[in-house]
């Protein structure tokens, strides 16, 4: 891969974020635009920096990728299959200008999270430009670091809160030799959880689930002679596959017309929407809801069995989009945002008040 | 240290401790005055070993108003530093914090107490066909906790993660008394993620009270081969051959002549103690897929300049062509007085050169190096051999070490990938990040310790310090390695 010599937009933003901390401003780091529905809106200056892309380096065979964060995820995933490779955790895009950037800051993973690891997992460095205009750099291209605190890490999720993402290392896995797709009837959605956990204490290589509508999904993927010999043990329909819809969510679950709501759970933990219109992934651990709800009553719900929710789309506007953290935990995140962002320029609120 | 002041403190903390749950006596407290890395040592003014995380609770509320530091201790099996007392402070064992309290078999996770041992949980959940993946070298001695603040490894890592990919939740002490929790059984977190910051922090940002782990099916069949190379370039470019290949092993390891040899001569693996390298490729799933991945390995190992190839012929030989490589360490130990572990990552491709510059330094300081790597991570741990009674040879190995830190970050590597900074490593932190991101890593402890009272001095070198190291090291205004990328 070639090296891009050119620091230009680097140092333009480098500039720009310092007269903006001079003048007790603050900014809406945009990279694509795809996610900016997840989190608070914001009210600051947009800032594009969708232009500081390129790929630093890729050597297959080291199964790590370093890309500026204004790449496009299409463009990289393309990259990558040509190798026969790819991201682990399935990242969705709703939307082909979405950038590898955008992707790393909202920490959103599709349907293999709960068998191949988060985006988390995956990330093995950052380059950052902090709040007071300085780049820093943690972790490096290596899959093993414990050298200082894993701030690389850290940045997942973070909703461009803590700094402009420069430039992230990331791991890449193989391509699965092959894949299937295997539906059951399951009536009601305890049967699929329990049916769905029960299948996890076996080492079949499921590498998604799913079920709605009464109808359990399942996708293996893995060796030619490892899958065939999970279809045998077991049975199951063989259908299409439609994941890339569930990644994408434009399945017809997804109703664009409706609120749609994300809840954590542990995933063992039995169905808590009998009668909704629900559609459960990976393992059990996130379920959506499609429809009005009192989002502050279903939070207190999920909350005493250890979950939390998410107002992902279509919740009336000042519904606070996240789940709200315990007083202590708010007060420790706002200190680590300000560790990194002293003056709050980047999207401040993007994720609670003060962070 | 005055001992009423020893004794006053000890009476404050057996208000709530038991008698001998709070040592003071010299003669105890020596047995607490090393981890790991025993070249290190200081005597603490106490050691304190709660039984339950009120305890824990109670003994940091009264280290927060005394402002005493607090060194966190497992099993004492860092192999840097991190656990070496503070001579102003207590040890906080969490020894007798042994329990597994909660295997639930259906969600596929288990709740431990800090001090079960590594091993101990998968021993605790085999009969449900389940085990915990993280397997470090010291994994029958090493204890859990001091696994989530060392985010320890192991041979299995390439393919099933590190100690952070395999932890569901914590709970944790704070340095003021309070718990807070890190859930991630629903695989999200609200707000930011601290468990990338609490795993691996060394104790510094809490002491870790609670550790939910998860539980991973045993794969139904696993075979070990093993490639005998007349040459570690060849070794080492057979590794990216399989991964280009496709396959990830779930664990693949190197040792060169003087790691193989000690090793046969230790445990009688069956090793080829003329080979230059040897390769252990283990390989899991089910019985179908391994026959035919083993196949396409073995295949590869030839075509990659292997002389020779042995696949264990059971599983009692796959566990004795294992016995050499985990018993590297203490079997350099029975061929040197002492030997120094060095842990640098690298990327793969930088192998050869990285070893050459080993073996340069190594004939420039006189002193004998046997090298075992993870060879799948790039993970290299040389062994440099040294007799601590010779005059002044310590320093001499220390000073190799820095060396091959040093090469390691020049080669795009790191300083440490799995044994953690310690006290060892501190100095070349100073080399491997700059100012502002030495301060980034102060001020997110100051989040969490503001009084910087948990494990102070350790991990994160001061501004001090790295203005010492440089002036050691940089000779004649020139840095080593001006054109380092440290990325």
């Amino acid at each position: 891969m070639n090296e891009i010599e050119d620091l230009s937009i680097e140092d333009e933003l480098c500039t720009q974020i310092s007269s903006v901390a001079a003048t007790g401003g603050a900014i809406e780091i945009i990279g694509g635009g795809s996610k900016r529905f997840y989190g608070e809106p914001i009210e600051a200056l947009p800032i594009d920096v969708s232009a500081h892309s390129g790929v630093i380096d890729y050597d297959p065979a080291e199964l790590v990728i370093t890309l500026r964060a204004g790449c496009l995820v299409t463009e990289i995933e393309a990259l990558l299959a040509g190798h026969r490779q790819m991201f682990g955790f399935e990242p969705p895009c709703f939307g082909k200008e979405a950038t590898i950037g955008g992707m790393v800051a909202s920490g959103l993973a599709g349907p293999r999270r709960a068998y191949a690891g988060s985006i988390r997992d995956f990330v093995l460095g950052v380059k950052l430009l902090d709040g007071r205009g300085q780049v820093l750099r943690f972790g490096g291209r290596v899959i093993k670091n414990v050298a200082g605190f894993d701030v690389a890490r850290l940045m997942v999720g973070s909703l461009g809160t803590l700094g402009i993402i420069l430039e992230v290392s990331l791991r890449v896995v193989p391509v699965y030799e092959t894949e299937l797709t295997l539906a059951y009837e399951h009536d009601n959605a305890d049967d699929h959880l329990r049916w769905i956990n029960e299948l996890g204490s076996e080492p079949y290589p499921v590498s998604a689930s799913m079920w709605s509508a009464g109808r359990s999904q399942l996708r293996l993927s893995g060796s030619e002679q490892g899958v065939r010999q999970a279809v045998k043990l077991l049975g199951g329909e063989e259908i299409a596959p439609d994941w890339q819809r569930l990644r994408e969510q434009t399945l017809d679950f997804f109703d664009p017309g409706l609120p749609l709501t994300r809840v954590s759970l542990p995933p063992a933990k039995p169905d808590m929407f009998p009668g909704k219109t629900q559609l459960i992934e990976w393992g059990g651990a996130q379920r959506w809801l499609s429809g009005d709800l009192d989002i502050a009553a279903l939070r207190d719900a999920v909350a005493a069995e250890d979950g939390s929710a998410c107002a992902f789309r279509r919740h009336p506007a000042g519904v606070p989009f996240f789940h709200p953290l315990p007083g202590a935990m708010l007060r420790l995140q706002r200190n680590i945002k300000s560790s990194f962002d002293p003056a709050g320029i980047f999207n401040p609120g993007r994720i609670y008040p003060g962070l | 240290m005055s001992l009423t002041r020893r004794q006053k403190l000890a009476s404050r903390f057996r208000e709530f401790l038991a008698g001998e749950s709070v040592i003071d006596q010299p003669t105890s407290l020596a047995a607490y005055e090393c981890d790991g890395l025993s070249a290190y040592r200081e005597q603490p003014l106490l050691v304190l070993l709660p039984e339950n995380i009120d305890q824990v609770q109670q003994i940091m509320r009264l280290c927060h108003e005394q402002r005493l530091p607090v060194v966190s201790r497992g099993a004492g099996t860092s192999l840097s530093g991190g656990a070496l007392p503070h001579a102003e402070g207590v040890v906080l064992s969490l020894a007798k914090m042994n329990r597994i309290l909660e295997v639930d078999a259906l969600s596929r996770c288990a709740v431990v107490e800090p001090g079960v041992r590594n091993l101990a949980i998968s021993e605790a959940v085999s009969a449900l066909g389940l085990y915990y993946a993280p397997d470090p070298s010291s994994q029958i001695a090493c204890s859990i906790g001091g696994n989530v603040a060392e985010n320890a490894g192991g041979v299995h890592c390439l393919k099933y993660g590190l100690t952070l990919h395999n932890i569901l939740a914590l709970k944790v002490v704070g340095s003021d008394g309070e718990i807070f929790e890190i859930d991630q059984r629903s695989l999200h977190s609200d707000g930011y993620d601290l468990m990338p910051l609490l795993v691996g922090s060394e104790g510094m940002l809490g002491i870790v009270v609670e550790v939910t782990v998860k539980l991973l099916p045993i794969p139904r069949c696993a075979r070990v081969v093993m490639g005998v190379f007349d040459s570690v370039e060849q070794a080492g470019d057979s590794v990216a051959m399989i991964i280009a290949e496709g396959i990830i092993p779930a664990g693949i390891e190197m040792m060169d002549n003087p790691a193989i040899r000690a090793a046969e001569d230790f445990v009688h693996a069956g090793y080829p103690v003329d080979a230059e390298a040897i390769l252990i490729c283990e390989l899991d799933g089910t019985e179908e897929e391994v026959v035919v991945q083993i196949a396409l390995v073995e295949n590869v190992l030839r075509k990659g300049g292997a002389v020779e190839t042995r696949l264990a012929r059971d599983e009692a030989e796959r566990l004795l062509f294992w016995s050499g490589r985990k018993a590297a360490f203490p079997a350099v130990g029975r061929i040197s007085p002492d030997y120094y572990c060095i842990d640098g990552t690298i990327p793969r491709k930088a192998l050869s050169a990285v070893l050459a510059g080993v073996r340069a330094l190594s004939e420039e300081y006189g002193l004998r190096i046997a090298n075992v790597f993870h060879a799948g991570d790039g993970n290299l741990h040389p062994l440099i051999l040294y007799d601590a009674n010779n005059e002044g040879e310590l320093e001499k190995t220390e000073e190799l070490g820095s060396k091959i830190l040093q090469l390691c970050i020049h080669h795009g590597g790191t300083i440490t990938g799995e044994h953690g900074v310690g006290v060892e490593k501190l100095g070349e932190m100073c080399v491997q990040f700059s100012e502002p991101e030495r301060n980034q890593f102060h001020a997110i402890r100051e989040c969490f310790d503001p009084l910087k009272i948990l494990n102070p001095g350790k991990a994160i070198p001061t501004l001090a310090r790295c203005a010492e190291f440089n002036a050691m090291h940089v000779h004649a205004g020139e840095v080593p390695f001006p054109d380092l990328e440290r990325f």
